[in-house]
């Protein structure tokens, strides 16, 4: 009846799990009884849950990733500490938990803290940015975000029923074959990635369509955002990409569920081949994740320089680039399993090359800021911590990129600390750069300048106190995911990181301060005009937050940088922009597709990991009805009357007119 | 209101850029619109369209994962037996006809939706499934009689690689057919409606992508694979 599920997948005998689910639970269900006893349900039901705007769907996205950072930052403390503590000891998890700890740390961090917190982002940017009203394919945007939640959703419920993969965070095989991982550990992660890898799919679907063929009217290719250029050539990846992660995936299903033989030592099965697959996957990853990192940092850098982006094209041709090299240096991952001199010789030319591109980037930042009047608000900090650390980071994977070099320090806390050096820089303080910048745009106020500034020095004091440690480990030897250590050499400097840590949760704790006196304050942080930073592309033109219509007429783009010329010819003429008349707008309707297909998955998921084969029956048959009933349905879209329209634009253009003649008084 | 207008010409080479529904993305747009950045969004039929394609090339990626690891495991038989004594290819040649001629008869029903004639259209969507159904039956046929020879996936990784290509090819085709019926009730009861006709669209891109792909598996495992 219930599979291979009893009580004996309750870890009753492990308090730290017990009591971390413990935990979890009262925290969610404190939440489920404060919204009920509030009656909230409706207005989460019809604003948020069925919304198909993507502004709704970012910001959830962006909570999803938040709530998960947590977690995998737990895991990093819990990593951290355990290596203090296990010096000539056993510290406070035992081997088979520690290897769940580092493997769910690098599965969150990866697949549902920086793909959600990205996703989020250019989800909410990119349509406001390209001057439209929502995603090419909004329902199916909705799905994809409720498919990343479910496959979240699931490897939190192997922390408390049943375990999760100790295999790393990618399952390398034969060790994650039925021979050697025998519980449901693995499978908790083959099916959490596969449900959320749909929907990341979906995603690059979506978002790339959508920003080939839905641009305001005279947006051309090269009048694009950089953002939007990142963006695409981000969800491009994740077309071509994100299949072979599928395929792999369903490879080693095969293999655990029906007894076949793609990576087993038994048959002719081939291990390296799963090295292959996973990792022309994976390496395209990583770019899925920084590209739009950079076109943040882009935004970034020209908005508080107060001048436009150097060189757009050169950073358009990188961005491509990068884009296309990606695919091509996979094999670095593995270079000490013997393909041989002259293969590896070929992809560690490919691998320093991608270095190129970075370089031009890092080289169009800086001449950015050259002679411009930077100003230092949060975002800016962020970035500019960026570009400082991150060369450190692409250094060493320079380094790395020497097949003979990488002989000495794969599998070392060298490679560790090189690829959180590049991830944490490049993509985290991008993404929490990004959360800054767009957060008013998003709920109508600024967060709080304080909070957000002593956020970003005990971040990257922490991050460094943590890796520059790791570095000298590695150096010094020490290979990574060592449960306890016996090496007395090394013990200074697991302690230094250890405090990184500590000061990295000072850092944590201010930014959740920062979110909470902003909401507290947010009458003080209010944005009336829409354009908190003096910005330059179209997001900033419309009310924050925008009308769930976001433009009441889509705007004419001229050049690169439309608001700015917008709001220079404003003030030269003393009126923003002309008047004109208001046409009915159609917008996509609400739709619990979502939702519904979300949970159907949980089920099949859920139900697979555990051999309950009726209920995946069950779960497959409730997805296809879903289907049936989404197809059928009478108005997919329906009409915003010009009088409506008109109401919503007016108030946003008031508050715009009433700053311009702020200014000109002061003027 | 319609993509391809009704009672007007047909639209086969324009793809929609007549009508005036569901221009300009979710309001008003400008006629000539292709996304390329002038006129501003495209039309839904265009955008949903090329949408379908991108997914399309995806799901064409996720087969040459399938193509690579066939090509890498192809001989590794582990002893048992290998492609030449398995295939059998006058099974294949019929398998091969019956797909090729359903995507032949589902251009015929693409005829039939610009004509706006129901019972063609209907028909010909049937004769498509009909012959696809063929096909999936005569797959599921050499499946079982290999899987009744000791030559099921888990024998070697070859007859892994093989099982897991061809079916993966033979899922699709299968999903194509609930899909097919799904949109064959949905047109008798709704008729040629914008959204059912982009539909349609869609499900011919697809039909067609699961030839070029067969025409691959045919080549690549069969010919190959049967070839001394």
């Amino acid at each position: 009846m219930l599979g291979k599920l009893d009580w004996s997948a309750i870890p009753f005998d492990q308090p730290i799990p017990l009591g971390a689910a413990l935990i979890v639970f009262l925290a969610a269900a404190a939440v489920l009884i404060w919204v009920t006893v509030k009656g909230y349900w409706p207005y989460l039901w019809d604003e948020w849950i069925t919304s198909v705007d993507h502004k709704r769907i970012g910001v959830m996205y962006i909570v999803l990733a938040a709530l998960m950072l947590l977690r995998g930052f737990v895991d990093a403390v819990m990593m951290r500490t355990q290596q203090v503590l296990a010096i000539h000891g056993p510290g406070y998890l035992p081997p088979e938990h520690y290897d769940q700890v580092f493997s769910a740390h690098g599965t969150i961090m990866i697949f549902f803290a920086a793909m959600p917190f990205v996703i989020g982002l250019m989800n909410f940017v990119v349509p406001l940015q390209l001057g439209i009203r929502d995603v090419a394919f909004p329902t199916l945007n909705s799905v994809s975000f409720w498919l990343t939640a479910t496959g979240a959703l699931l490897v939190n419920i192997s922390l408390v029923v049943g375990e999760f993969a100790r295999t790393g965070w990618l399952p390398y095989a034969p060790l994650s074959e039925t021979t050697y991982s025998p519980g449901v550990g693995v499978d908790y992660y083959l099916w959490s990635i596969q449900i959320s890898g749909v929907g990341t799919l979906l995603t690059g679907v979506n978002l790339a369509t959508t920003i080939l063929k839905m641009r305001a009217p005279g947006m051309g290719y090269l009048h694009m955002p950089m953002f939007c250029w990142t963006s695409l050539a981000s969800n491009l990846l994740i077309v071509a990409a994100f299949p072979i992660l599928t395929a792999t995936l369903a490879m080693l299903t095969l293999d655990r569920y029906l007894g076949f033989h793609f990576f087993t030592n038994e048959a002719g099965g081939n291990q390296m081949m799963f090295m292959n697959l996973i990792w022309a996957w994976g390496h395209p990853e990583v770019y899925i994740l920084v590209l739009p990192a950079f076109g943040i940092y882009s935004e970034i850098f020209s908005t508080f320089s107060s001048k436009p982006l150097f060189g757009y094209r050169s950073m358009v041709a990188a961005t491509l680039f990068i884009c296309i090299v990606s695919f091509m240096v996979w094999l670095h991952h593995f270079f000490t399993m013997g393909a041989g001199a002259d293969v590896n010789a070929a992809f560690g030319i490919a691998t320093s090359v991608i270095a190129v591109g970075t370089g031009v980037k890092i080289y169009n930042w800086l001449f950015t800021m050259y002679g411009g009047r930077v100003r230092f608000d949060t975002p800016m900090l962020w970035a500019l911590g960026f570009v400082t650390t991150f060369i450190i980071g692409g250094m060493t994977g320079v380094l790395l990129a020497v097949p003979p070099a990488d002989f000495m320090l794969h599998n070392s806390l060298f490679l560790v600390a090189h690829f959180h050096n590049v991830i944490i820089s490049g993509v985290l303080f991008a993404a929490f750069a990004g959360f800054t910048y767009w957060f008013p745009k998003a709920f109508g106020f600024r967060l709080h300048e304080g909070w957000g500034k002593a956020a970003f020095w005990f971040t990257l004091a922490g991050y460094v106190l943590v890796f520059v440690p790791l570095y000298i480990l590695g150096l010094l030897g020490m290979t990574r995911r060592l449960q306890h250590i016996d090496l007395d050499m090394w013990t200074p400097w697991l302690i230094v990181a250890a405090f990184g840590i500590l000061v990295m949760i000072v850092g944590a704790a201010c930014q959740v301060a920062q979110l909470v006196v902003s909401i507290r304050h947010r009458e003080e942080l209010r944005d009336e005009t829409g354009d908190p930073w003096d910005g330059r592309s179209l997001e900033w033109s419309t009310s924050s937050p925008p009308p769930f219509f976001n433009y009441a007429r889509l705007p004419h783009v001229e050049n690169e940088e439309p608001y700015w010329t917008i709001k220079q010819r404003a003030m030269e003429e003393q009126r923003p922009g002309e008047d004109e008349s208001y046409e009915p707008i159609e917008m996509p309707r609400n739709s619990p597709t979502g939702f519904v297909t979300a949970f159907f998955s949980t089920l099949i998921g859920f139900a697979l990991i555990w051999h309950i084969w009726w209920l995946a029956i069950v779960g497959f048959i409730g997805a296809y009805i879903t289907f049936v009933v989404f197809a059928w349905r009478e108005h997919g879209d329906y009409e915003v009357s010009a009088e409506e329209v008109e109401r919503i634009d007016r108030d946003g253009r008031a508050a715009q007119l009433a700053w311009l003649r702020r200014r000109e008084r002061v003027a | 209101m319609s993509d391809i207008t009704a009672g007007s010409a047909p639209d086969p080479y324009r793809l929609g850029r007549s009508g005036g529904h569901g221009h300009g993305g979710h309001g008003h747009g400008l006629l000539s619109a292709t996304g390329h950045g002038q006129g501003g969004p495209a039309s839904k039929f265009v955008t949903v369209a090329y949408g379908f394609w991108i997914f399309l090339l995806s799901d064409i990626i996720m087969f040459s994962a399938f193509f690579a690891a066939y090509a890498v495991l192809s001989t590794a038989t582990a002893g048992g037996p290998s492609g030449k004594e398995l295939f059998e290819l006058p099974r294949v040649a019929a398998q091969t006809g019956l797909l090729l001629t359903s995507s032949f008869t589902g251009g015929l029903a693409t005829l039939a939706t610009h004509r706006r004639s129901m019972a063609a259209t209907q028909f010909w969507l049937l004769v498509t499934g009909l012959l696809g159904a063929a096909f999936l039956f005569l797959e599921v046929q050499e499946f079982a009689a290999m899987a009744s020879e000791q030559a099921g996936p888990s024998r070697s990784a070859f007859l892994s690689a093989f099982f897991a290509l061809v079916g993966c090819h033979g899922t699709h085709v299968g999903l194509g057919l609930l899909w097919l019926g799904t949109m064959m009730a949905q047109l008798w009861v709704k008729g040629f409606r914008p959204e059912i006709l982009r539909r349609l669209h869609c499900f011919g891109l697809f039909w067609h992508a699961l030839d070029i792909i067969w025409v691959a598996i045919f080549t690549l495992v069969y010919l190959l694979g049967a070839s001394p």
